[in-house]
């Protein structure tokens, strides 16, 4: 079982990321779950969701302690949140950064595995807005090889409509410019 | 043939509701039940549910018109959450007594105050007297299963009772999981359309809901639990014929690992997945820990409990409301006094846990059990997770 940990703002999607990882791992055939950090809601405010992919059926409801995958939507979130909590020995974070890996591990003291792309710049270039969730599943993709980008495509079109093409190409252009660190 | 979808149980539980063919649908939202409510009020608006939803200004209005509603004829629906059945619950008792099968999903929720919008069972323990039918959902699949069985049942001509269908608020509501979602045509041969042995009608004018001078009131209440009594064979029939046509059974009690445990764990609702992970974990490392996990609330399966923990020398009971003070919570005072009555002398430890909203991990069910099986049971309930 693969455990994933989003962490994002109110607003920028960060449980809709959890919702298509799932929906892409159910439409694989896999067992998926995802579910939200239950409360008000509140744009802006930290906010985390959680996802577990797995090929058995999956029989925990508890939040996601100890991540195998960490996503963060969000740059300004690094030195308010310890996004690295918990997560297992071998684990990835992937980071919505315009900085280097040098920069960003001297600034945070992150010691894990890093895959870092500009996901706010390929947001904003490609749907003019500066949300990151469908773009940031590029980057997991890319980082994991956890689902397919073709499982996406259905979940990204229920979900967006006429948009979700923008969508579809800003993920898979975060998938290209995705750097994968060790 | 059924879907397999990946779906937010909620949307799933609103989908069903709409395969059940409602006529009419009176609810007022509140956290964590609103995506059902809310979702019902797209299809009918959309045209996908030819159904009369109206927006009442409060539960208490939502039940009185479910009750209007069904007494005239129509297959009725509503859904609630914790101070909304606090509000609506004057009217239950009578949708019950006029035995009204008005079928409704809980989305289970804590009681204020501290204002609470998280899971645990007080809005559910809280109607435990009410005289509804009640299931509990252990997952997204069930919470379907059981809001389409909750109508074969009320509408039975041997029931005629509403139905409370239970699910655990946000833990379960707000998942999205993998779900067969069944077809119409299928929802249509198990679920023939409803027909009132009485109903209001200008025509063939009738009383419902008369007053009960005290030379009635007993045997109306007599009748009443007798009806309800039965009402468990009808349930148990009902889930058979549903897994006959969907090939999903369900029993009014489920083990788990149980048959030569010496520690059984007893839970309800979607938590008991959880527990089937510690069970799996405490196995492996050698103890003889099974689970029971009550899906039929009410009527109470005496029977079918018993036989399920009879050979058990502990067990752990898990309670997710308050009694305050009570000798244990609601939950096992029921255990408790079936293994009196035959005189079994189980050692019966009572933890409270995932009180509004707090989680309740694989450990913390390892731990109950650790307890279980090396100390003797103290006389009081345990609130486990407490920052002191």
């Amino acid at each position: 079982m693969v455990e994933i940990r989003f962490h994002g703002r109110g607003g920028q999607g960060a449980v809709t990321s959890a919702e298509l990882t799932a929906l892409a791992a159910i439409e694989e055939g896999k067992y998926g779950q995802a579910f939200p950090s239950f409360g008000p809601e509140r744009r802006g405010a930290p906010v985390m969701a959680f996802v577990r992919v797995s090929d058995e059926p999956i029989r925990t409801r508890e939040k996601v302690y100890e991540p195998n995958i960490v996503v963060v939507l969000d740059p300004t979130l690094l030195t308010i949140v310890n996004v690295e909590a918990g997560l297992r020995e071998g684990g990835v974070v992937v980071l919505n950064t315009s900085k280097s890996e040098a920069e960003v591990r001297k600034e945070t003291g992150i010691k894990a595995r890093l895959a870092l792309v500009d996901a706010s710049h390929i947001a904003m270039d490609t749907m003019r807005v500066p949300i990151t969730n469908t773009t940031m599943l590029g980057a997991l993709l890319k980082a994991t090889g956890l689902i397919k980008m073709d499982s996406l495509k259905a979940p990204i079109e229920n979900r967006f409509g006429p948009i979700a093409q923008k969508n579809i190409d800003a993920c898979a252009r975060a998938f290209e410019e995705t750097k994968v660190e060790g | 043939m059924s879907k397999r979808v990946g779906m937010e149980v909620s949307i799933a539980v609103g989908e069903a509701v709409g395969l059940c063919n409602v006529d009419v649908v009176a609810a007022y939202p509140i956290t964590p039940q609103t995506h059902i409510v809310e979702h019902l009020s797209e299809m009918v608006a959309d045209g996908h549910l030819d159904a009369e939803f109206i927006p009442v200004e409060s539960e208490h209005s939502a039940m009185s018109c479910c009750i209007g509603s069904t007494a005239a004829g129509a297959r009725t629906y509503t859904s609630t959450s914790a101070q909304g059945y606090a509000l609506m619950s004057e009217i239950c008792y009578i949708a019950s007594g006029l035995r009204l099968p008005i079928v409704m999903n809980v989305v289970n929720r804590a009681l204020s105050a501290p204002i609470s919008i998280w899971n645990d069972h007080s809005d559910m323990m809280m109607s435990r007297d009410t005289g509804w039918i009640q299931t509990i959902a252990e997952n997204g699949q069930e919470a379907v299963d059981l809001t389409i069985h909750a109508y074969k049942v009320a509408e039975d001509p041997r029931v005629l009772l509403p139905f409370q269908v239970n699910m655990d608020g946000f833990i379960l509501s707000h998942m999205i999981e993998p779900i067969y979602m069944p077809e119409r045509s299928e929802v249509d041969a198990y679920l023939p359309p409803y027909k009132p042995v009485i109903r209001l009608d200008p025509q063939k004018p009738v009383t419902f809901g008369p007053v009960g001078m005290p030379d009635v009131y007993t045997e109306a209440k007599m009748a009443q639990d007798v009806a309800f009594k039965n009402s468990k064979a009808v349930v148990i029939e009902a889930w058979k014929e549903f897994g006959d046509k969907f090939g999903r059974y369900y029993k009014p009690v489920e083990t788990y690992k149980a048959e030569d445990a010496e520690t059984i764990i007893v839970t309800m609702g979607s938590l008991s997945e959880t527990a089937m992970s510690a069970v799996d974990h405490l196995r492996d490392g050698g103890m003889k820990v099974g689970l029971a996990r009550i899906r039929l609330w009410r009527p109470f399966p005496t029977e079918e409990f018993f036989d399920a923990i009879k050979g058990a020398k502990n067990l752990v009971v898990l309670d997710r409301a308050m009694n305050f003070a009570g000798d244990s919570g609601p939950v096992c005072m029921e255990i408790k006094s079936i293994l009196f009555d035959r005189g079994h002398s189980a050692n019966v430890f009572n933890f409270m846990a995932g009180l509004g909203g707090r989680d309740v991990t694989v450990q913390n069910f390892e731990e109950m059990v650790q307890k279980a099986a090396t100390s003797k049971a103290p006389a009081a309930y345990e609130i486990i997770n407490v920052r002191e």
